[in-house]
């Protein structure tokens, strides 16, 4: 640790060991494989929409959450909130941030890349912007993220976002349809 | 020389066109004049003439006054209120809103209020952790976060609708700021977060504590590259060191500042350590004045806030321009005792402690 780094002077009431960040930390050094099973995974969601409207939604919403939950829990501490932006931050889930920033690190990050609240964990955004840079779609990270839904908390962020392509999808479709009528 | 060109009551200034707020640290900067801003400490007291007597220190010599909003996670007076009390006589308040104590409700009728109030500037922080202050036990809110924070109250004030799309009748007309920190990793991403924060309605900025010229020369590289200068005022944080053991619990207490070891050992090295901590912020000030792509500078000057006054006028940064002062209000009897005896001080060579005394003695 450099001579300048920041030094609690007491410890901090969070404190956890090394070890629960492992698996989070491997993720982020593999964000471009990730990145490639999300895009492959997303685009059979998006195929598998009727499916999903024949099943329904909402009828599919809770064996859904049981395997998201399990899968991202595992590999990024997921923590459920229902928006995934983690094709967005380098594939470090933002909400393990303390102070659950979703536009960048706070300026309070110490000298040696570690969180200024769990001096302990490295900075989930500093993570995010190594692994924003092996990403291809890396410079999603300069998007400025909407407020997190409070109240999507414990959703499946899966089936919302392929809900809303698939309804982007329509919505293009009939225009060009409407547009070809008019022509 | 200028003389006094904003001068008045306090009042709002007229509107401008391509202004956003009708106060006067805009007018300041988009006159593309080194602007000055500095920080109130916010009492523990429920007394309004000890947040007079706080704000008067500065009077004549700055163009905002910063008021905080539970800094380092302790309990002060609120930031809107203490705007509140520097509008009624006149002062340009910089209202800083932090997310880590107010939701989305919270933040934005607080925002209605202080416009309404007469705070033309507000600067969006996301605050520090509970942990960091003298109440670790508390809930920390962040329901928005800096940017989301500066996206509101830009939608607030140019659409006229809160977050939810509901109608305001009369929109905010505030001056938006944010915080930067070119000290801290990842080095690389600071200035393109910058950029996000003027996408997200930033319009002018304030620095941590720069103490290291070097490295804030390397950022600001990175910014006029991507010509984020021209985009944003950016004012770079300045403030005097009281001693080498201070710089040093500083270092390892607060975070987010750094202090590289040459300062601490000059510290060290220096005969009476107060002085030479103020000689080091002069020349800070000084070396960021002739930094291209800096618009001002914000003096912090925790606990000795009586040197402001003295390290402006010293630094010579303001070239003669004498910011908006305070006139007399017989209203306000605390208050232009206050500034009578500063003024005082000011026409004599300062001898800040004394003035402090005096003023603190007076009411």
């Amino acid at each position: 640790m450099p001579k300048t780094a920041y030094q609690p002077s007491h410890t901090s009431p969070v404190v956890r060991s090394r070890a629960y960040f492992t698996v989070r930390l491997w993720s982020v050094r593999h964000s471009r494989g990730l990145e490639r099973i999300y895009k492959f995974l997303a685009n059979i969601f998006l195929k598998l929409h009727p499916f999903w409207s024949w099943v329904g939604y909402k009828r599919a919403e809770k064996p859904v959450v049981f395997v998201e939950k399990a899968v991202k829990g595992l590999l990024f501490d997921c923590r459920m909130c229902g928006q995934c932006a983690l094709s967005d931050t380098g594939m470090s889930c933002p909400m393990n941030c303390p102070k659950s920033l979703r536009n960048g690190p706070c300026g309070g990050v110490r000298a040696n890349g570690n969180c200024e609240v769990e001096p302990d964990m490295p900075c989930v955004w500093v993570g995010a912007w190594k692994g924003s840079q092996n990403m291809q779609n890396g410079n999603q990270i300069l998007k400025v993220q909407e407020p997190v839904n409070h109240s999507y908390r414990g959703s499946s962020s899966w089936l919302r976002v392929t809900a809303e392509e698939a309804a982007r999808l329509q919505k293009q479709n009939e225009s060009v349809i409407t547009t070809e009528d008019l022509q | 020389m200028i003389q006094n060109p904003y001068a008045d009551h306090g009042d709002q200034l007229p509107a401008l066109p391509g202004h956003s707020s009708r106060g006067r640290l805009e007018r300041v900067l988009r006159a593309g004049e080194f602007a000055v801003t500095a920080e109130l400490n916010p009492p523990d007291s429920a007394d309004p003439n000890e947040v007079f007597e706080r704000g008067a220190i500065f009077d004549g010599w700055v163009d905002g006054i910063n008021a905080t909003d539970g800094s380092g996670a302790n309990c002060h007076m609120s930031s809107v209120s203490i705007c509140a009390l520097l509008t009624r006589v006149g002062y340009s308040p910089i209202m800083q809103i932090s997310c880590r104590d107010h939701n989305r409700i919270a933040i934005q009728g607080n925002v209605l209020g202080a416009a309404a109030m007469g705070v033309n500037n507000i600067l969006c922080l996301t605050g520090d952790g509970v942990q960091a202050g003298d109440q670790p036990g508390a809930k920390p809110v962040f329901d928005l976060d800096c940017m989301s924070l500066l996206r509101t109250i830009k939608q607030m004030r140019d659409d006229g609708r809160f977050l939810s799309g509901r109608k305001i009748t009369a929109p905010p007309q505030v001056f938006l700021g944010a915080a930067i920190n070119p000290f801290a990793p990842p080095y690389e991403f600071r200035a393109l977060r910058l950029a996000k924060k003027i996408e997200a309605g930033a319009q002018f900025v304030q620095s941590q504590y720069c103490f290291d010229i070097p490295m804030l020369e390397k950022y600001m590289e990175q910014v006029r590259d991507q010509g984020l200068d021209e985009k944003c005022f950016i004012l770079i944080g300045v403030g005097p060191l009281a001693s080498a053991k201070a710089a040093k619990w500083i270092r390892s207490n607060v975070p987010g500042i750094h202090i590289p070891d040459s300062i601490i050992d000059r510290l060290e090295g220096a005969e009476n350590q107060k002085l030479e901590g103020k000689r080091i912020c002069i020349e800070m000030l000084q070396q960021v004045h002739e930094m291209k792509g800096v618009s001002g500078a914000h003096v912090m000057a925790y606990r000795q806030e009586e040197l402001v006054a003295d390290i402006v006028h010293e630094a010579g940064v303001l070239k003669g321009r004498k910011p908006w002062k305070r006139e007399m209000n017989p209203d306000f009897e605390a208050v232009s005792d206050a500034v009578e005896t500063v003024k005082e001080q000011i026409d004599q060579s300062i001898d800040p402690q004394e003035a402090v005394a005096a003023v603190s003695e007076e009411v």
